[in-house]
């Protein structure tokens, strides 16, 4: 569907598929989806990155979350058009050259986790955590994984991940 | 969700004058996007208002109070040392108001337009009264979250902790439309949905919230917010308090009161406040004033406990304002 430009103001896009050009992992990436395609659905269905999860898909869970310029986002509750410029970090992106990041090497050490499948957005939050808190408390990783769902019940191993996690980084 | 056009306008005008008959505004989309998932708004039009400039932080003026935009993201005004020293309350409001991820999305303005939570109103298939259909479903059916003061043909509680926070401070809200501008109390945005008021908002079609002002005089009080909630950690508000009065020689002056989750609106009965003018906020005056804001109050089958953890808040919270 063609773009429909306004007079004198911002472009009316969709509601058909449109081009969007954002920022994923530090790669300039685009994709062809309507406005309604989230985030989520995007990194997933268009660009391939399936490490984050689509579970409740109403903002609860947690297992969606990804960081937007710096922030821990919900991706099933953003919008990829409103993404557009924007610098989105996906689990993906983490381990860099076959080493794993600080974040993901504490998850292994600590056992934090049982069948894995909140694992990359619990890692995302505590990546957020530590770039605005570089030695966080214990309460200070259990308020920031406090929007991550875990199961399994592997909290415990979580928080003490996100603790040694910061240790190390010192 | 259905389909959608957008846009992303850069000027407060621009957005004004796109935000016509079937066009819906996007801020933060933590509640609007749940509400085009679950089928109760389906615009034709989506608005982002995060590209306008002039709409986010906040500014402290000393003799004119303290501003702060719309698009504020929740974690800013939780986070700001210096809005920690100005008004404390922000922060204990904000900290357990949802997750970090919806904290760091929503926006101050989305926060205060919220919709209710009631699930009937929330479940796509049931027609209940304040969509439209011809009665209330929570009324005689599962209602241990919903009003036990001040409801009518609509028992939704008023979900937002930051409101009770605010309208404690007496807060005012600047609006915009295509058509104009214009100011109002904080307060008088809730509506207890009635009669042809299907509605929660005084918000009129096309027009959105700009600014939330505090008055200078209002930054001189002690307030505290105090929450029960169903776990420790985030969850929308079972019963919350936000109490401020100014403490001048050991007694209150300018005491609010404002309830959240006991009403359709923030909750608060000016004879309360003015029977605590010039005490000294002991047990005796507390426990009065607990009485006279839930006076009236008429709980459902499953939702009295709102009535005690309300009683006891608000003693909490007004002995607070004169604890050491």
């Amino acid at each position: 569907m063609p773009q429909v430009p306004s007079v004198n103001g911002a472009a009316l896009r969709g509601p058909g598929p449109i081009d969007i050009a954002l920022t994923v992992n530090g790669n300039a990436v685009s994709a062809r989806v309507p406005p309604r395609r989230t985030l989520l659905d995007t990194l997933r269905e268009s660009l391939g990155l399936t490490g984050s999860k689509r579970v409740c898909d109403e903002g609860t869970c947690g297992a969606c979350t990804v960081i937007v310029d710096d922030r821990p986002v919900y991706s099933c509750m953003t919008l990829a058009v409103a993404c557009e410029g924007k610098r989105v970090e996906t689990i993906e992106g983490l381990a860099k050259d076959g080493e794993l990041h600080p974040v993901q090497r504490a998850f292994v050490d600590a056992d934090a986790f049982q069948c894995g499948f909140c694992t990359p957005g619990q890692i995302m939050s505590i990546v957020a955590l530590l770039r605005a808190t570089p030695a966080p408390s214990e309460a200070d990783v259990r308020r920031a994984v406090a929007g991550n769902l875990c199961r399994c019940g592997a909290y415990p191993n979580i928080v003490a991940a996100g603790v040694s996690a910061g240790r190390r980084r010192k | 969700m259905n389909a959608f056009s957008y846009a992303r306008p850069t000027a407060l005008a621009d957005a004004l004058r796109r935000l016509r008959s079937g066009a819906v505004a996007l801020a933060g989309g933590t509640d609007l996007l749940g509400l085009m998932k679950d089928g109760l708004v389906r615009p034709d039009t989506l608005v982002d208002l995060t590209g306008i400039e002039g709409l986010r932080g906040w500014s402290r003026e000393r003799g004119k109070g303290l501003r702060i935009g719309a698009l504020t993201p929740l974690i800013e005004l939780e986070g700001n040392p210096q809005l920690g020293q100005l008004m404390p309350i922000l922060r204990e409001a904000l900290r357990d108001a949802a997750t970090v991820q919806l904290r760091t999305m929503g926006t101050v303005g989305g926060n205060l337009l919220q919709r209710n939570r009631c699930w009937y109103f929330r479940d796509e298939g049931t027609p209940c009264w304040l969509k439209g259909g011809t009665r209330c479903f929570a009324v005689d059916g599962e209602n241990r979250y919903h009003a036990i003061i001040g409801a009518r043909e609509c028992v939704m509680v008023s979900p937002s902790d930051l409101v009770p926070a605010l309208v404690a401070y007496d807060a005012e809200i600047s609006l915009a439309s295509s058509r104009g501008r214009r100011h109002m109390k904080l307060a008088d945005l809730f509506v207890a949905p009635h009669g042809r008021e299907r509605r929660e908002h005084a918000l009129r079609p096309g027009e959105l919230i700009t600014e939330i002002r505090i008055p200078e005089a209002a930054l001189a009080r002690k307030g505290t917010y105090q929450k029960a909630m169903d776990r420790k950690a985030w969850s929308f508000a079972l019963v919350s308090v936000a109490a401020a009065a100014r403490i001048e020689r050991g007694v209150a002056r300018d005491v609010r009161v404002v309830l959240g989750g006991i009403a359709p609106i923030p909750w608060r009965v000016a004879a309360a406040e003015k029977g605590l003018e010039g005490s000294e906020l002991d047990e005796a005056a507390c426990a009065d004033a607990a009485e006279r804001v839930l006076a009236g109050a008429t709980p459902l089958r499953d939702n009295g406990y709102k009535l005690t953890l309300a009683r006891e808040l608000v003693r909490r919270a007004l002995r607070s304002l004169v604890a050491a």
